[in-house]
């Protein structure tokens, strides 16, 4: 385990992860619990609470999570509905309780995303993380400005501070060593205006050959919520 | 101008801007519910008008009305709320009013569901409104090609005084995908749209007499007139708009045709059936209406068999087999109800298809 996996595992039990919409919050989150279940961390959970978005939610992940020994929880009917109702699993509350358990919560996006944190606050308040996925490719966070106004906007949500940045510029495909190196600058000039620390730069798996010489924390994405027909060009 | 990351309905919304798009009537519906909300912040910002109307055929009788009075108007929906609009839709035929539709498609019939579905194709392309009338529809199978189809769609539907439905599924407006945003075009002045929509009701001010803007004809040979003048339209449009994308044709023992998300997937799919030894290529038609029934007229001796696929219980496939004329088997593989079905899934059934010839 790398030294950011390895704090994944042992620092704080709670990880919420949190950001402006559309930067890519779900692939980390999904990504992260791949990874820390191939490094043995068991009990192990993934929360899902997106209730924005209809499409790409880490619960249509359950099955192949599940079989890697992470625990899925979303919506009251098991992860199985294909609507948009906005219902949660009252067992939520049951990894955010078992203090054995670590436990990836994935928001929907934006501060509105965000607001679903509020029920469960108190499980955030201390042995918890805030981290907030940075995409500079998104025209809603392609300026300092505009990422710290959704952080502030987020914090300013559910009472919680944003404890940890997760670079994930990319441009899907298309992204190249350029779109890594970039957002990590980019994450660090926000890590320098806000003291908060920039944890990783997240990379697609096929890419990390050629950020072998790269001297930055790379995190490997597995890009499993993206179907591999999406990407063919028409 | 570089690329940016965009999910599909963020990026229409702003497409339709950028084309000159300065009013919007919606009503909320999955999944293209980032569109209204983009609508609400961006077009006032822009100097235009949002609306939320209060059911999707206020909406699109809103839209009438604004684009009666010159506007450059856009409406966005899926499937159950385009079949409220089916009214607005004849209405604006009739009255030769031009507008921009989307059709985010879902799953149905009814309410249905909200995952993606094509099974509007019938209601789009032979029309669920009464009456002798023909929208104009295009199929994008991304979100760059949606964008730019958009950005030329209300000139075609100024160009035709007739309505543009653009039919989108579900995923295309859920996905994400980098995106290169057209430059904004300029907005008519309102002083020069006498001279840009000189049958527009825009104030007598503007010009001598009166424009009416009307599909009520009570005379029957006045009717039959006015349909057979829509109807040169539409003939002019099968010359001028037709348009498709032909992949791999050349020797290609099994023919895909599709639009839309389930192209991408036949593209792999084709690649799968390669691996086996199986040349397989695709038609993937852009105007839904008119139809690229010539695309046909290209495929070899080497074509055993020509495979229909659709998200819905095979709808398409009977333009397939008119553009076929009998030439060769026709099949079809699908899944309905908000199913995408995987790449290997459609090769599978492909394969066994052309088996069953053997």
């Amino acid at each position: 385990m790398d030294a950011f996996l390895r704090d994944m595992a042992e620092g704080p039990r709670k990880i919420a992860v949190v950001g402006h919409f559309g930067t890519g919050k779900t692939e980390f989150a999904v990504s992260l619990a791949f990874a820390l279940a191939a490094g043995g961390i068991s009990p192990l959970a993934l929360v899902d609470l997106d209730i924005e978005n209809p499409y790409f939610r880490s619960r249509e992940q359950g099955d192949n999570l599940e079989q890697a020994g992470v625990r899925v929880y979303s919506d009251a009917y098991g992860g199985k509905s294909a609507t948009e109702l906005q219902t949660l699993d009252p067992a939520i509350r049951a990894p955010l309780e078992d203090e054995r358990c670590r436990v990836i919560c994935d928001l929907g996006g934006d501060p509105e995303g965000a607001r679903l944190l509020n029920q469960y606050t108190r499980y955030f308040r201390e042995d918890a993380r805030l981290l907030f996925v940075v995409n500079k490719n998104r025209p809603g966070t392609d300026t300092a400005e505009k990422a710290l106004g959704q952080l502030r906007s987020i914090e300013a949500m559910t009472g919680l501070s944003v404890t940890g940045l997760i670079s994930n510029t990319h441009l899907l495909r298309l992204t190249g060593r350029e779109e890594v190196l970039e957002g990590w600058t980019f994450t660090r000039e926000l890590s320098r205006e806000t003291g908060i620390p920039a944890l990783c730069a997240c990379c697609p798996k096929a890419l990390l050959p050629e950020l072998a010489d790269a001297d930055l924390p790379l995190f490997p994405l597995g890009l499993y919520m993206r179907p591999t027909y999406l990407d063919r060009p028409v | 101008m570089s690329r940016i990351l965009m999910k599909g309905n963020e990026a229409f919304a702003e497409a339709a801007i950028r084309a000159g798009v300065r009013c919007y009537f919606g009503y909320p519906i999955t999944p293209q519910n980032e569109i209204p909300e983009y609508m609400s912040h961006a077009l006032p910002e822009a100097g235009g008008a949002f609306i939320q109307a209060e059911s999707e055929l206020a909406a699109v009788s809103m839209a009438f009305g604004a684009s009666a009075s010159g506007g450059r108007v856009f409406i966005s929906t899926s499937s159950p709320g385009l079949a409220l609009m089916q009214e607005g839709m004849g209405f604006l035929c009739s009255a030769e009013t031009p507008l921009v539709a989307l059709n985010v498609s879902r799953g149905g019939p009814g309410v249905g569901g909200i995952q993606p579905g094509q099974a509007d194709y019938i209601q789009a392309t032979r029309g669920g409104y009464n009456g002798d009338a023909k929208l104009l529809v295009f199929a994008p199978a991304g979100i760059q090609e949606c964008v730019d189809l958009l950005y030329k769609a209300f000139d075609i539907a100024e160009e035709y005084r007739n309505p543009v439905l653009i039919l989108a599924d579900g995923m295309m407006g859920q996905m994400m995908e980098p995106v290169e945003l057209p430059e904004p075009k300029g907005i008519t002045p309102e002083d020069k749209l006498n001279e840009t929509r000189p049958w527009a009701i825009t104030g007598t001010d503007a010009h001598p007499g009166r424009n009416v803007v009307f599909s009520l004809r009570m005379q029957p040979d006045e009717l039959e007139a006015h349909v057979e003048k829509l109807f040169e339209k539409y003939r002019r449009a099968e010359q001028e708009l037709v348009k498709w994308q032909e992949y791999d044709l050349e020797d290609a023992e099994v023919v895909f045709v599709a639009f839309g998300t389930v192209s991408r997937l036949c593209l792999e799919a084709m690649e799968l059936l390669g691996e086996q030894g199986i040349k397989a290529g695709l038609i993937r038609p852009i105007s839904l209406w008119p139809y690229p029934y010539q695309a046909f007229d290209k495929l070899g001796s080497k074509t055993k068999l020509v495979v229909s696929a659709e998200l819905s219980m095979g709808q398409m496939i009977e333009d397939v087999k008119l553009g076929v004329k009998g030439r060769w088997p026709v099949a079809l593989v699908h899944r309905t109800g908000g199913i995408v079905p995987g790449s290997r899934e459609i090769a599978d059934k492909t394969r066994k298809l052309l088996e069953g010839l053997k």
